[in-house]
């Protein structure tokens, strides 16, 4: 099947009939047909039998394992307890042995995705995302910080994009500097974003509090929180290098705003 | 007291916001936002120019600093960021065929 997440498209191979069904499930909106797109990622998915129902355990010790990801001979080697994956960035391709836990493909995909990102000047950031009034805004932060939380908020005109995982690259547009897309990561609430975009109108690091404000900050400021929110997991410092340089001009692109919200719905009205 | 002449990392990503610089060290991604008299030291860090030349030429007139605080403050700062790599600190000045090597 192919799961196209920000026009970017990785082709997942398996034999495994259950497995397969269930990515179907979990990237429904993300499924294209394979002839829409050209040079797939392709990758091939070797299901390692170790648990009798792991699909879905969120509670898998592996999990929090270290991840490693490094380059070596030319290919990226991705580790962690619960997998073991490579990628050839030359010829697109690329193995992963795992358990069925969908945990542990959807970590794969997002590492794949934040590698090649760097080439269109994009990156994932540890952040929900929606669409009011035809633009996007992203809400950064980390664990806790109240990403679902104000996605649940959402009133019914915005379009929720992710409530965990974004997905920014540069425009082709000259007219917009960085688009937002939809992603199928999911934080607590559960519920894949929207598969569509929009240009990005501002972001906002979350703080909770006891009123709602929306406070401009500074370009140095903002560039650091933004670091510290991009998903990056790489250990290869002239990647890391670029990543800082995409952040650096998002920051000089795009309003960045310090977001104190109270959790009720009202926080809405200062997203417009 | 010993002169040292403070020299930019190669290879570390850096960039000027409004006036304020924000480095990274890319090995280990640690990132250090500078104030504008931090700035002003890291922007004139070429290894060649002693720190106190660059206290006194570029520090103590722009931000009206007492000359003895700033220096100290200066050395502090230098050597802070020199145990994360981001500074070296030189006994004597680079020539200019050290400077082009180290970048």
């Amino acid at each position: 099947m192919n799961v196209v997440i920000g026009g970017n498209p990785i082709e997942i191979i398996t034999s495994d009939v259950a497995f397969s069904r269930m990515l179907r499930e979990q990237y429904a909106d993300f499924i294209e047909p394979i002839n829409n797109h050209r040079a797939a990622i392709q990758l091939t998915v070797d299901i390692q039998v170790d648990s009798p129902d792991s699909s879905a355990a969120s509670d898998d010790p592996r999990l929090d394992d270290e991840l490693e990801v490094r380059l070596d001979s030319g290919k990226w080697r991705l580790t962690r307890g619960d997998f073991y994956a490579s990628y050839d960035p030359v010829t697109r391709t690329g193995s992963v042995r795992q358990s069925a836990n969908r945990h542990s493909i959807d970590s794969v995909v997002r590492i794949i995705h934040s590698l090649s990102l760097v080439a269109q000047g994009g990156f994932l950031a540890h952040s929900a995302s929606a669409i009011r009034h035809g633009r996007a805004w992203l809400f950064a932060g980390r664990s806790g910080a109240g990403k679902t939380t104000i996605s649940r908020l959402a009133p019914d005109d915005v379009c929720l994009l992710s409530d965990e995982v974004s997905f920014v690259r540069q425009s082709i547009d000259p007219g917009e500097k960085f688009l937002a897309w939809g992603t199928p990561f999911t934080g607590e609430l559960g519920k894949p974003g929207a598969n569509c975009c929009a240009p990005i109108q501002g972001i906002c690091f979350l703080e909770q509090a006891q009123e709602n404000s929306l406070t401009a900050i500074g370009k140095a400021e903002a560039l650091r929180l933004l670091m510290t929110n991009i998903l990056f997991f790489a250990d290869d410092p002239e990647l890391v290098r670029q990543v800082f340089d995409i952040a650096a001009e998002t920051v000089e692109a795009i309003p960045m705003f310090r977001l104190c919200f109270a959790p009720d719905a009202r926080v809405w009205d200062l997203i417009q | 007291m010993t002169d040292i002449y403070p020299r930019k990392a190669a290879n570390l990503a850096s960039r000027l916001l409004n006036g304020e610089a924000i480095v990274m060290n890319p090995v280990d991604s640690t990132l250090f936002n500078l104030n504008e008299t931090a700035t002003a030291i890291w922007l004139a860090a070429d290894g060649r120019t002693s720190l106190r030349e660059i206290v006194e030429r570029d520090v103590c007139p722009q931000f009206t600093i007492d000359h003895k605080e700033a220096m100290r403050d200066a050395e502090e700062f230098v050597r802070a960021l020199a145990e994360h790599s981001i500074f070296f600190l030189e006994t004597e000045p680079l020539v200019d065929s050290e400077t082009k090597r180290h970048g």
